[in-house]
């Protein structure tokens, strides 16, 4: 049984912590034409802002209703509708994502009453969707605000009651450890079985890195507005991560369409349950394509489990995102020895981990000594270098390697190639640092031989 | 109490901009123009008290405040230190719901305390932000205790986000300084040659590009504030015989009060461009020699400058060819929206717009002076407005900040990063010569011909689709 404990200090060291309002706003990026507002100070924005550019290599619409001190005082429903009134004019977004921050939620406002009130004033908004998620910083993470987003999305836009179904259309709610390239892969696995899907949110092509043929000044794509009241018409919602089970229950609740969640979509045996959904709910046979895909990926896990076996890994991450790396890591022989997130959740407990540390990436630290890899956020890079191990990066931010939105980690294909990359990463470390521990013990000759080679060469070289 | 302090920051009789203003304008502030709902940019108070004083390498910087203020902005900014790399960790209270019903004043000492005990930091930098001013969290007084009970100097840092904008955050860290930090050692030794460098990041180690010219005159900076600095550096920093302020906007109102507190005679200047280097470096020693240092310090001053300008435009002479007749968009502000011009044009480049809107009356009349009186001054371009040019093919580069790159490069024109959050210096005679070669290699990338072609399926009907496949 995993034991989960909380750093007890006052000050957190290097925060692995984001805000929940950033994770709003990512996931209103992947509605099409949508435009994320913060409630707070311009600085809240500013700061969101500079790590999703330097994360995604893309502008991204972001704005602020920019309270200042009086402002907060009396009150910001003026700031928010000034701010409506200024972004339809200049960015005419189809949806504005509102996401309040720390400084309004400790004021307190009744933003969803001001919001009706203001909707009443002005018939002139015409079709503009205006969303609230209530994501103050003391409220969670990442994750949270993401399913918070998604959550307050399927409430507004939704119609409650259930209708007719459509029988071969499902919803899929990814979480937000999913990169762009792994929505598209769920996507096309979903397709592949005939069936449709309407996938909320979907960063796949707003924020995977393309380049558009105009100047669009809101997200450059993602689920259409006009879709997403039809996710109660499908007979099935598939959720991906814990954190998303709000959002699946909040549109089980108003339309009655049952869900499944999945904790998580790396490896051969939650691919495999997703797969026999899909299998069940289409009646159709399993794509010849799939099949091969599923075979390439048990070859590799056969090949690749040696250089696995016995490391020692410490990760550091958003819970579902922790929960499946170390399931991933744990399945293919090695020890996680650290495992910390930025927040308790529910998924925690199912971390394959002695002990899940609730902290920063200080703990990451001081539990890390002496592991074969760490696996974090880019701003794991100095730790990494201080305690002489190699870094994996995941999750958000990635800020100092090309194509985090690009790699693909879910399903038969991303375990694959997430195998191949890091087998591969071992067998270097090895190679530099260790020599003959290198290989497992299979000794399929890669690591060891090598290893003993070189040695070999640089004696004689002596 | 905040009142008081952001009054006194819109009163710089040290600005040029704040001259001009009638009093009520003067009341409002620098910024409050841009802090319109739904429209803003940048940054706040907060952020710009911390890019002035993080550069502080030595010291630990706790931000007391919710998460978002730290955790998504920590390990973002890119000053460089020889040295010590604490200023680099990231500190935060990071106040949960109860903190923020209780108060966070406990727990803000227990995070300095530990703090104090792990790192024994020289001083702990502690920074108020919107939430922590909102709940009414006496700072100033815990800092205080702490500092008697640690014996470490603990420095409030009153700069909430929602006081204003980043330029305020800069005069507001400045007052920090005056306030706690400055004059509170005094340095081990001296000379008549020791001056400041106020305004000074080290983005992208661009102090490092200044001071071996420094060197070779003997000139010691006593206290780079605050870029690469220790804090006791910082705080000897009144024995200084001269303060240079780069970045004017940012902290002349320290200047000025160091020079009401200490008599530190002060000068705006620049290290952006081969001119304004030279102009800077002369007048540093024609400073230095009035209050006292050996004349001589004059001509040794012209001799480097001889020689160094030889030798960049010399370095620059090569590209005359190749550069000759591009067309640059600079879209920056202030001091570099003339600087870094007289350079581009030396080599043959054309300025087809310089932006103005973070320039004062004064970099105007230097925009002038330099492109004559029809020079393309813009103000602010929207982002639509600017990707059309772009899209024209009206410059063949953009020299920006990170926040127009995606415009030039969704139009597949080349781009260069010259703001904060660059990655390499370009400051002083060798800074130049970088920035030249930088444009150069951009301008030249193999992909812009490539990128730009037309994809197969919009290529005319007419041609072949089989064209190449041989039968």
């Amino acid at each position: 049984m995993t034991e989960v404990v909380t750093s007890g200090k006052a000050c957190s060291v290097n925060p692995l912590k984001l805000s929940p309002a950033l994770g709003g706003a990512l996931a209103f990026l992947g509605i099409d034409g949508a435009l994320p507002l913060f409630h707070g100070s311009q600085g809240c924005t500013a700061f969101a802002l500079v790590l999703m550019v330097r994360h995604f290599r893309e502008a991204i619409p972001l704005q602020t209703t920019a309270m200042n001190e009086l402002t907060t005082i009396l009150g910001g429903a003026e700031n928010v509708e000034q701010a409506i009134d200024n972004i339809r004019e200049r960015n005419n977004p189809r949806l504005i994502g509102i996401c309040s921050t720390a400084l309004t939620e400790t004021r307190g406002e009744d933003m969803a009453a001001d919001l009706r009130t203001m909707r009443a004033r002005r018939p002139e908004w015409g079709d503009l969707e205006v969303v609230y998620a209530s994501t103050p910083d003391y409220g969670g993470s990442l994750e949270e605000g993401w399913g918070k987003a998604v959550t307050a999305t399927i409430e507004a836009l939704v119609p409650e009651g259930s209708a007719t179904r459509t029988l071969r259309q499902v919803n899929l709610l990814p979480g937000s450890h999913l990169t762009a390239a792994d929505i598209e892969e769920l996507r096309d696995l979903i397709e592949s079985f005939g069936l449709t899907a309407i996938v909320l949110p979907d960063l796949s092509n707003s924020l995977d890195g393309h380049v558009p043929d105009r100047h669009i000044p809101t997200s450059l794509g993602g689920t259409p507005v006009d879709t997403i009241p039809a996710m109660g018409r499908s007979v099935l919602t598939l959720a991906v991560g814990e954190h998303m089970r709000p959002a699946a229950e909040a549109l089980r609740r108003r339309t009655g369409v049952p869900y499944r969640l999945f904790d998580r979509l790396t490896g051969l045996e939650p691919t495999d349950a997703l797969v026999a959904t899909l299998i069940e709910l289409s009646g159709a046979d399993a794509p010849e394509r799939l099949r091969r895909e599923r075979s390439r990926l048990v070859d590799a896990m056969l090949d690749g489990h040696f250089y696995f076996d016995g490391r020692t890994v410490a990760i550091a991450g958003e819970p579902d995102l922790l929960l499946a790396l170390a399931s991933f890591f744990s399945g293919l022989g090695s020890r996680i020895t650290a495992a910390v997130a930025p927040v308790h959740s529910p998924s925690l407990a199912g971390v394959p981990a002695p002990r899940v540390v609730v902290g920063d990436l200080d703990d990451l630290q001081d539990a890390a000594t002496g592991c074969d890899l760490i696996v974090a956020n880019s701003h794991a890079g100095d730790i990494a270098q201080r305690l002489g191990a190699p870094l994996y990066r995941v999750g958000f931010p990635v800020y100092d390697r090309l194509g985090a939105a690009q790699r693909l980690t879910v399903g038969y294909r991303g375990t694959r190639q997430m195998i191949i990359d890091l087998a591969n990463r071992f067998i270097d470390s090895a190679h530099h640092e260790h020599g003959q521990e290198a290989a497992g013990p299979g000794g399929t000759g890669d690591g060891y031989a090598g290893a003993k080679e070189e040695r070999h060469a640089q004696a004689q070289a002596r | 109490m905040l009142k008081d302090k952001l009054a006194k920051a819109f009163d710089e009789p040290g600005c040029a901009t704040n001259r001009a203003k009638s009093d009520k304008d003067r009341k409002r502030g620098c910024s409050a123009k841009s802090l319109t709902p739904g429209a803003a940019a940048g940054g706040c108070a907060f952020d710009g008290a911390k890019i002035a004083l993080q550069p502080i390498t030595d010291a630990a910087h706790l931000v007391h405040g919710p998460i978002a203020c730290e955790g998504n902005s920590w390990d973002s900014r890119n000053s460089a230190s020889s040295g010590p790399q604490l200023y680099r960790t990231g500190f935060t209270t990071d106040l949960g719901e109860l903190d923020i019903i209780h108060g966070g004043e406990k727990k803000l000492y227990r995070a300095i305390k530990e703090i104090v005990r792990r790192h024994q930091p020289p001083a702990v930098f502690v920074y108020v932000t919107c939430v922590t001013a909102l709940i009414g969290d006496d700072v100033e007084a815990v800092c205080q205790a702490a500092t008697e009970r640690l014996g470490t100097p603990i420095i409030p840092v009153a700069a909430p986000g929602f006081a204003g904008s980043k330029n305020l955050g800069n005069k507001l860290a400045g007052s920090a300084l005056m306030e706690h930090v400055i004059g509170s050692v005094e340095p081990p030794t001296t000379t008549d040659r020791d001056i400041n460098v106020l305004g000074e990041y080290n983005v992208a180690g661009e102090l490092w590009q200044i001071t071996p010219l420094l060197d070779r005159l003997g000139i010691r900076v006593l206290a780079p504030i605050t870029g690469d600095a220790r804090y006791h550096q910082v705080a000897a920093a009144h024995r200084a015989r001269v303060n240079m302020v780069v970045c004017s906007q940012a902290l002349v109102s320290l200047a000025r009060q160091m020079q009401e507190r200490w008599d530190i005679p002060y000068f705006e200047g620049s290290f952006y461009g081969i001119s304004d280097t030279s102009t800077s470096l002369r007048t540093l020693a024609r400073m230095l020699v009035d209050r006292g240092a050996a004349p001589d310090l004059i001509d040794r001053t012209e001799a480097l400058i001889a020689d160094e300008e030889a030798r960049a435009w010399a370095a620059l002479a090569p590209y005359r060819e190749r550069l000759g007749g591009k067309r640059v968009l600079l879209y920056t502000g202030g001091v570099k929206s003339w600087s870094v011009v007289s350079a581009l044009q030396e080599i043959g480049m054309t300025i087809v717009g310089t932006s103005v809107r973070k320039s004062t009356a004064e970099d105007k009349e230097r925009i002038k002076e330099l492109m004559g009186d029809d020079a393309p001054m813009v103000d602010q371009i929207p982002a639509k407005q600017m990707y059309a040019m772009l899209a024209n093919r009206e410059a063949d580069i953009l020299m920006s900040g990170g926040r127009t790159q995606f415009v030039a490069l969704k139009t597949k024109t080349p781009w260069l990063d010259i703001n904060q959050e660059r990655h390499h210096a370009y400051a002083g005679y060798d800074g130049m010569i970088e920035l030249v070669r930088r444009i150069d290699a951009e301008l030249s990338s193999p992909i812009w011909a490539d990128v730009r072609r037309p994809a197969p399926w919009d290529c005319a009907r007419d041609r072949s689709p089989a064209a190449g496949i041989s039968a």
